[in-house]
């Protein structure tokens, strides 16, 4: 038996943890560490010293300046030892100290010395060493070594000087990039992996430049690499070279072949690499899919687990776009669903959910209720948010998925797993009427049984809501009514409100009520007791059947419109006084701007937390915003508000964007500044806008924002009249102008005197679209019949040579702003026609739908039909106005 | 860079997940607390699963995760969500079997800690910075297990036991083929 590196104790005994590590402590093995200075070096010993520091650091000590230091300085006294396993425990331990500069330079001359050693593997882990450690000056010192290590014969040699010219390129660009004429020599080494790490440095040394990429990918793939790594580089390199091309026609597309070729190479990593790239290519076809899928699908029934994820969830993308192209795997991911590995299980449920078709819901449903009772929450959630997308995608279908989130909803499970369930309902309930009903009581049998206090008043909450808008409102009462008594104070005081709710909305049933919130009057809690109190009194106590005043459910039950911030800081700076709390007082206007979207843009609304009204509840809070601005005040309801337009380029010094906030007769600009600058602060800041080019407009008001200090994002406002209920469009110059002043960065305080200076931005154009809001149905046929044809306006149009029938129906799409109907907007591949079916609310609260039919016409051309139909025909000629002018 | 294969780091953790060799190439943990954290997120995700056979795989907080079990030793790379996953049990695979060879087959906690030096060397001959260097385990355990002396080296610099013990090792080693 070879001895162990690092002596054992001979007291050890055979248990189980035994550590050679057992009890070190830092202290004591710097102590050790005085070994390294001995005149006779024991390698052996140093060894071991060194393994204890690296034992101590790999666990997260860490050592002082001067712990590090002296370490260091002692560490290399042992490059005079001849030992080839201490110098490489040596290599590491300078790595790992990561010395400073001045330290650099006392093992400068010993690396350089092993740089042009004869020994290999002295000569690969200097260079290592060396390059880490060291600055642009002394870079230029090596450099001739380095040049040549890059075409040395020994492979561990040239691929350690490959590695650190990677690495150095990211700080010494200019240097590296002068050794592209050995790096090109070396991506022709026999050796696998220098081939790769030349390959990987020479694209990176070029790859600002376009056509030195080209070139390098079409040489590359007649085919010298021989490295599987390498050659998956090379597929990365190449679908780049497709992305930027301008040209996405199919048939000609470049390198495609090649790609197609590495389906059939030897190594599974290149099998892979090429089938993803090929799911991954703008505009796939189904031809050119179908050679990758059927790698993947091989790959599903692989006995590597790591095969199987790695193609599931390649396949899994695909779903999302190409649903049609995944069916054939079906049988495949069926089986995976009882996988051991839990994730390839969950994402094949996923992939499967995204493929099924109607008529294999209902036996796609029955083999996940097997499938739910033995996987994680965390994988739940997964696929219940798979199963709402795919409600919303069949919305005839609402009553068999409703009834398995009911049924999971009863089972076990943690929080995050049963709101997941909740705010599914929730969504479904708002976007499905069909399910309003059945989706509520559900949530009612829910709230019977449910141990989570949150989503007990959150579920009462929208109870209260949406309720009493039902056939039936009396038969939630029971439900409701039951939590008063069997629920904690918080849910007992909930439902308080909730039954209050339905008694204000529903009039007949106003005496019962009153009858349940008088017996809730000696509820052991006073939160409880003083709901009560407060809801009769104002509701009118009496138990007559009376309409509910207006202002008395605006009072109890509007919504808040003052910020919550504003509000507790108003509260906190309150003192207890005569005078009492004056909520006018509490300032409206919106500190920090809503930045949630921005900052979470895939995020979806939560179900419970979004008004019920609608999606998009920064609408809510625009809404607020301007209302709170006493200029804006009169402008009445807004209609719309726009996605933010950026004005400015990424990392300027001022970003800005633009929301354009719609009302009948009136259009908002709200421009969002940041001063990115910390070393300024700006005051006074307005918008200059130049509505020359939009005749309709005229400036009626703005609002300049008075300081804009550094990282706190500001709005200023700038208002504009227009004609009433017409969709005005025109374009706007925009110019900031501000007074900035010097801040002194230490203290933070800003000099007296400022500079008056000017900021242009880009231009901003309100189009059409902006006065369309996206808003859905569920069954498009029935809206469709329903509205009649009385105001339908159909006529042709010629669009021209188009791409792609599908970038053609996008930009209809993008053209009229509105919402796509039941998955219409994605046009098969391959396909000569198409049709689109989209729905929206036109300016004036006009309900428009629009069936577009396109058709090929020649190679390129697109042809189309547009039928509308609203209630209103001049809507559904302005609709063919948009059309016929953009 | 990105385009390049990047491994985001290399554990080695025993049956408790308690660290016996790690390695971090990405600032992605900037503090030994989220390196911590990391680690146990991974162990308590991964132990349950039996990944004695063939390496399994796992994907979480957006990294791709790829381990293997021996005994008490849990290996494990992990890798951004975009790579290609076979890439990364490729490394593994590298990592794994250099470290059977180097252990000569007896892989469990108390010889790793006890060739821990190895497993150092191991970890440093596998990727530098981020960037895979070598995943053939022959080569990788041929770099690191080279005890000889510089061929240069004097000899009056070997003890007799020292000389002693290379000795012996070659013996082992032949016998072991």
């Amino acid at each position: 038996m070879a001895q162990p590196l690092v002596k054992k104790d001979d007291d050890r005994d055979d248990e189980a943890d035994y550590s050679p590590f057992l009890g070190i402590e830092k202290g004591a093995v710097l102590q050790e560490a005085r070994v390294f200075n001995d005149p006779q070096l024991d390698p052996r010993r140093c060894s071991q010293v060194i393994t204890k520091l690296l034992y101590l650091l790999n666990q997260g000590e860490t050592f002082t300046k001067v712990e590090a230091t002296e370490v260091f300085f002692a560490v290399t006294k042992l490059f005079q030892s001849k030992d080839i396993g201490l110098r490489r425990m040596v290599y590491v331990m300078i790595k790992e100290l990561s010395p400073s500069a001045d330290e650099v330079i006392i093992v400068t001359s010993s690396l350089m010395k092993d740089m042009t050693s004869k020994t290999d593997m002295y000569r690969a882990n200097a260079i290592r060493v060396l390059c880490r450690i060291t600055d642009g000056t002394l870079l230029t010192q090596i450099e001739r070594y380095l040049k040549q290590a890059i075409v040395d014969k020994n492979p561990v040699v040239a691929s350690a000087a490959l590695v650190s010219g990677i690495h150095l390129l990211q700080t010494n660009p200019e240097i590296v990039k002068r050794w592209s004429n050995e790096v090109q020599e070396a991506v022709q080494s026999r050796a696998a992996l220098v081939q790769f790490h030349a390959l990987a440095l020479l694209h990176q040394i070029r790859q600002n430049d376009r056509l030195a990429v080209n070139k390098l990918v079409s040489s590359l793939t007649k085919g010298s690499v021989r490295s599987p790594l390498a050659q998956c580089l090379l597929i990365r390199y190449t679908s780049q070279v497709i992305r930027e091309s301008a040209n996405t026609q199919a048939a000609d597309r470049p390198f495609y072949d090649f790609l197609e070729g590495c389906l059939r190479h030897k190594a599974e990593m290149v099998i892979f690499e090429a089938a993803r790239a090929i799911t991954e290519l703008n505009c796939v076809t189904t031809r050119e899919l179908t050679p990758a899928i059927t790698v993947l699908q091989l790959f599903l029934s692989s006995s590597k687990p790591v095969l199987r994820f790695a193609a599931v969830r390649t396949l899994n993308k695909v779903a999302m776009t190409h649903p049609m192209a995944v069916t054939n795997c079906n049988i495949d991911m069926e089986s995976l669903i009882s996988d051991q590995n839990r994730s390839i299980a969950t994402l094949a449920i996923t992939t499967l959910l995204k493929t099924g078709n109607e008529s294999s819901v209902d036996r796609l449903m029955k083999q996940i209720t097997n499938f739910m009772s033995d996987i994680a929450d965390e994988f739940k959630i997964v696929v219940v948010e798979a199963i709402r997308s795919l409600c919303l995608k069949f919305p005839l279908k609402h009553r068999s998925l409703m009834n398995f989130l009911s049924n999971i909803l009863r089972e076990e499970g943690g929080f995050d797993y049963k709101k997941a369930i909740v705010d599914s309902i929730v969504i479904l309930i708002r976007d499905i009427p069909e399910a309003k009903e059945t989706g509520l009581l559900h949530l009612c049998e829910f709230i019977e049984d449910c141990e989570f206090t949150y989503l007990s008043t959150q579920i009462l909450h929208f109870l209260g809501i949406e309720g009493p808008k039902t056939s039936d409102p009396s038969k939630y009462i029971r439900y409701i009514y039951n939590r008063v008594h069997l629920e904690n104070a918080t849910v007992r005081a909930a439902a308080v409100s909730t039954l209050a709710k339905f008694g204000a909305m529903v009039d007949t049933l106003k005496p019962r009520i009153f009858v349940l919130l008088r017996r809730c009057l000696f509820d052991n809690d006073d939160e409880v007791r003083d709901r009560a109190t407060l809801y009769l009194n104002t509701l009118g106590g009496d138990g007559a059947v009376v309409q509910t005043g207006e202002d008395v459910k605006e009072f109890l039950f509007g919504s808040l419109d003052i910020p919550l911030v504003n509000l507790e800081n108003s509260l906190k700076n309150y003192e207890p006084s005569e005078e009492s709390f004056d909520i006018y007082s509490v300032p409206r206007e919106v500190k920090t701007q809503p930045l949630a979207e921005k900052k979470a843009p895939g995020k979806k609304p939560t179900g419970l937390g979004a008004p019920p009204a609608g999606p998009p509840s920064t609408v809510d809070a625009y809404e607020k915003l301007l209302s709170s601005i006493p200029e804006f005040a009169n402008f009445g309801k807004l209609f719309k508000s726009s996605a933010p337009v950026e004005l400015t380029e990424a990392e300027t010094e001022y970003a800005v964007n633009v929301v354009k906030h719609i009302f009948d007769g009136h259009v908002v600009f709200q421009y969002n500044c940041t001063n990115t600058i910390p070393e300024q602060l700006l005051e006074n800041v307005t918008v200059i806008v130049d509505a020359s080019e939009a005749e309709e407009f005229a400036e009626v008001a703005s609002k300049p924002l008075r300081s804009l200090p550094y990282d706190s994002p500001g709005q200023t406002f700038v208002a504009f009249e227009k004609p009433e209920g017409t969709p005005a469009i025109g374009k706007f110059s925009n110019m900031l102008r501000f007074i900035v002043k010097e801040v002194d960065p230490s203290t933070g305080e800003a000099e007296d005197d400022g500079v008056e200076d000017e900021y242009q931005l880009e231009e901003l154009e309100v189009v059409a679209a902006d006065y369309i809001l996206k808003v859905g149905v569920s069954n498009f046929r029935n809206a469709w019949e329903s509205m009649g044809a009385d105001c339908e306006r159909i006529d042709e149009y010629g669009l021209g040579p188009r791409e792609s029938l599908a970038e053609a129906v996008n930009a209809v799409i993008d053209l009229l702003g509105m919402q796509p109907c039941e998955g219409t907007e994605v046009v098969p591949n391959n396909s000569r026609s198409h049709t689109c079916l989209l729905s929206g609310v036109y300016i004036g609260n006009v309900k428009v739908l629009v069936r577009l039919q396109f058709g090929l016409d020649g190679p390129k051309d697109v042809a189309m039909k547009l039928a509308v139909r609203s209630e209103d025909e001049s809507v559904s000629d302005a609709i063919h106005e948009i059309v016929a002018s953009g | 860079m990105e385009l390049c294969p990047l491994i985001k780091n290399i554990l080695l953790l025993d049956s408790e997940g308690k660290r016996i060799a790690v390695k971090y190439y990405s600032d992605d943990w900037p503090t030994n607390s989220a390196k911590e954290a990391f680690e146990k997120a991974v162990f308590t995700k991964t132990q349950k699963t039996n990944a004695r056979t063939e390496a399994e795989i796992t994907m979480f907080d957006n990294y791709i995760v790829v381990y293997k079990f021996v005994q008490d030793l849990h290996f494990f790379v992990t890798g951004g969500e975009n790579e290609n996953e076979i890439i990364l049990a490729t490394v593994l695979q590298g990592f794994f079997d250099a470290v059977g060879l180097l252990l000569r087959g007896n892989e469990d906690k108390k010889e790793a800690l006890e060739n821990l030096d190895l497993i150092l060397l191991c970890l440093d001959e596998i990727v530098d910075g981020g960037v895979i260097l070598e995943t053939d385990a022959n080569v990788i355990a041929g770099k690191v297990d080279s005890h000889s002396m510089d061929s240069g080296a004097p000899l009056s610099e070997q003890t007799i036991t020292q000389a002693l013990a290379t000795a012996r090792e070659h013996l082992a080693r032949s016998l072991l083929q």
